[in-house]
């Protein structure tokens, strides 16, 4: 028995190509939509595992540090290093800006996430746990590792707030939950970048005092200073890092700091909640708004493709009814054809996808997961699609083939 | 030859659909998750490595001087300007004497109305002395009474005291002169030792309390560098050894130097252990006091061990080591940290020298990742 379906096909094969590539083109965006909303999530995923902490001990009463802001004595992770089951406290502090890039050319800024990393070494909490090139930071003060995506390299000079900053290694998908990359410095800069004032407020802040009587006395030379000295301190970090000793679980050890450091505590459970069900939670949604409007317009687009091929060979369709033909096989043409163009469809798509994902300015993840229902999914609006398309044709009268 | 045009469009479609299926089953493999890690390796090598430490601080002076009176008072005149080179001696300001010029005045009158006294002291004393004699001899002759001579006697005692009163006081206005003058020369704020000013806090005419500095000023040969190295990596820190130093006005040039002590008083706040670190040779022009400077120490060469670049190190359940690579499959070792310095060489111990190890991967290994071993990880620019 001959195949009508492929027959058909090979008859007007190029029409059938393009309009194969058409429909993958569509299939593809919406993929790659789909992979937006999965890199959106990795975003923050890769947040919390890069950071390497089991527990994140913030503010009391603040959802810090990635999702609010808050801000801890740079002390305070002494007293937790002593408590239960802490295998290891790390002061963090994690502050979004402008950087900019001063020795090639043109200088220009980058929106990133700037870490201080307290300086353990290397596979510490908070330090990146691999690199792509380069070294990690082994001087306390004024070096930089970056993730790639900020077009940073190597020897990069960095102006962040007052000090230069040279680049001495790159690292990759080191994110925040926005997916700024992030730019690695000692804690030390980075709490001075952070809580340090520009020095036209510091100089107003001295003369605002210098002339308050009260800390500017004639009868007690040094106490102006002794008061300026004691403003300008930025011992403050945003939050702590804590590791958990083996034979711990995480609840164990968050909840003594809670009760006895006062100190709010989280999981990496609640962690993940408050990135992925509070931080990016809208925008997502939005995303997966526009994913199922783009899968319907697909729909829609595939079953006029295939209800316009049938009507275009109505004619031949009467012919093959007045021969005789069963309707199951003219079903079965059809039917066929469909699938047949959603193959192509979802091979071109997921090539164009898997292309295109790179050129994305954020990080798009594709799963072979989405990519398997994907495909089942265009199957079946395929198939569902050509029912229209076979209720036409089998409609249609055999006189036709004869007739006007 | 009448099935020919079918055929040509079969390879036609072939010609689309196997490239199209091709690049699918490349795709599948090549990306996500079931595609390799691409991963950069090196040669664990036996090499020794030169440690150093690096710190800031802010440049310093060992000695500095506050010159002010002992005395409340008003400050009558200021020699010297900020940055103004003085010698020891020099004198850098007065303040004002007030009434002290006419107290010594006054003093000099007393002196010379006592040395009057003194005269007429001593000229009492000379003609009692005299008289005392003649009636001695008066009393041989037996021309006069005892008793005469006797009270001749007393006078020349009464004389002799009367002189010795006298005297006395003149001693004592001298000494009053004396510490009237030395009074007047505290009022001059004279140099300690060869300097530089570096603060003057005064005009002429503004009072000041006992203690409070009118000028300020250093030995610019006593410039050091007052160093702050972050308590984990001061590891190895001595005086004597050497240091570089580089001044944020002048980053391009490096100052020698040495560690001149550490600190036996560590910052319990910032965690940071102080040390003092001098200048070879005191660089020129003079940096400012309070400039920002970097300080490398080198410390003493590491003997050869297994080294490893830092970017190799990992850590895995809470141990440090590195993913070494035998046969295409990934090991994890676990290392112990000798030594580092601070171009990422790190030396370690729990590898063998000629082993090969992971450097940069793109994204986090484990036991089971499929890797592929490449020059340079892609993405990264030569």
């Amino acid at each position: 028995m001959i195949s009508l379906a492929g027959r058909d096909i090979l008859h007007t094969w190029g029409k059938f190509v393009f309009t194969g590539i058409g429909l993958g083109l569509l299939i593809g965006v919406t993929l790659v939509m789909a992979g937006v909303y999965r890199g959106m999530v990795d975003d923050a995923m890769v947040l919390l595992d890069n950071s390497g902490a089991d527990l994140w001990v913030v503010q009391k009463d603040t959802q810090g540090p990635y999702a609010e802001s808050s801000s801890l004595y740079d002390d305070t992770w002494r007293g937790i290093a002593a408590m239960p089951g802490v295998a290891s406290a790390t002061d963090i502090t994690y502050l979004t800006m402008q950087v900019r890039a001063t020795n090639h050319g043109e200088p220009r800024d980058v929106r990133a996430m700037v870490v201080g990393i307290a300086p353990d070494g290397p596979g510490s909490a908070g330090w990146p746990p691999y690199l792509v090139a380069g070294r990690q930071i082994t001087r306390s003060h004024y070096e930089a590792v970056a993730d790639i995506a900020s077009g940073f390299k190597l020897g990069d000079t960095l102006q962040i707030r007052r000090n230069r900053y040279t680049v001495v290694g790159l690292t990759r998908r080191m994110v925040s939950s926005n997916g700024d990359p992030m730019v690695f410095i000692p804690l030390k800069d980075a709490q001075q970048a952070q809580f340090l004032k520009d020095n036209e407020a510091i100089l107003q802040q001295r003369r605002r005092t210098a002339e308050n009587p009260a800390f500017n006395r004639p009868g007690v030379p040094g106490l102006l200073d002794a008061v300026i000295a004691s403003q300008s301190t930025n011992n403050y970090v945003n939050a702590v890092l804590v590791r958990i000793k083996p034979g711990y679980t995480a609840d164990e050890v968050a909840a003594p700091i809670r009760r006895w450091k006062r100190l709010t505590v989280f999981t990496r459970a609640q962690m993940q909640n408050i990135l992925v069900n509070k931080l990016i939670a809208t925008a997502s949604r939005q995303i997966g708004m526009f994913m199922v409007i783009l899968a319907i317009v697909s729909a829609a687009i595939v079953a006029f493709i295939i209800y316009t091929l049938t009507m275009d060979k109505i004619r031949e369709i009467a012919v093959l009814k007045l021969i005789g033909t069963r309707n199951r096989t003219i079903a079965a043409m059809i039917m066929q054809q469909a699938l047949a163009l959603g193959l192509i469809g979802f091979a071109v798509g997921k090539i164009t996808a898997t292309f295109a994902a790179p050129l994305f300015p954020k990080f798009v993840l594709l799963m072979p997961g989405d990519s398997i229902a994907g495909f089942f999914a265009v199957m079946v609006i395929c198939a569902l699609a050509s029912v229209v398309a076979i209720r036409m044709a089998l409609k249609v009268d055999p006189a036709e083939a004869i007739g006007g | 030859m009448k099935r020919l045009p079918v055929q040509r469009r079969t390879l036609a479609l072939i010609a689309v659909i196997v490239p199209l299926l091709a690049l699918l089953v490349y795709v599948a493999l090549r990306s996500g998750p079931l595609a390799p890690v691409a991963v950069t390796v090196a040669q664990v090598e036996s090499q020794s490595i030169n440690p150093a430490l690096f710190g800031i601080g802010t440049v310093g002076a060992r000695y500095t001087y506050m010159i002010g009176p002992t005395a409340a008072g008003r400050v009558k005149r200021v020699d010297v300007h900020v940055g103004d080179r003085v010698s020891a001696g020099q004198l850098l300001a007065e303040m004002d004497p007030v009434d002290l010029d006419d107290r010594i005045r006054a003093q000099k009158a007393a002196i010379k109305q006592t040395q009057a006294a003194v005269g007429e002291a001593t000229a009492k004393q000379s003609f009692a002395q005299i008289q005392a004699r003649r009636y001695e001899r008066l009393l041989a002759k037996h021309s006069t009474s005892e008793e005469a001579v006797a009270a001749k006697h007393e006078e020349l005692q009464v004389a002799n005291a009367a002189l010795a009163a006298a005297r006395g006081d003149l001693t004592r206005t001298h000494a009053d002169l004396q510490a009237l003058l030395a009074q007047r020369a505290n009022l001059r704020l004279v140099a300690p030792v060869d300097g530089i000013v570096t603060q003057r806090d005064a005009a002429p005419g503004s009072t000041f309390v006992a203690g409070q500095a009118v000028v300020e000023m250093i030995d610019p040969q006593s410039l050091w560098v007052d160093a702050r190295f972050d308590q984990i990596q001061a590891v190895g820190l001595a005086a004597g050894q050497p240091a570089s130093i580089v001044l944020r006005s002048r980053s391009g040039k490096t100052f020698k130097g040495e560690v001149l002590r550490v600190d036996p008083l560590a910052d319990a706040v910032t965690e940071e252990t102080l040390a003092k670190i001098r200048f070879k040779h005191i660089p020129q022009p003079l940096p400012p006091i309070g400039e920002l400077a970097d300080v490398t120490v080198a410390l003493p060469a590491l003997p050869p061990r297994p080294t490893v670049p830092n970017a190799s190190l990992q850590r895995i359940d809470g141990k440090l080591g590195v993913w070494r690579v035998a046969a295409g499959k990934l090991e994890f070792v676990p290392v112990k940290v000798l030594g580092s310095d601070l171009d990422g060489q790190v030396q370690v111990e729990g590898l063998k020298a000629g082993e090969r190890v992971v450097v940069y991967s793109q994204r986090t290994l484990g036991a089971h990742s499929n890797i592929s071993i490449v020059d340079r990880i892609p993405g990264v620019s030569p």
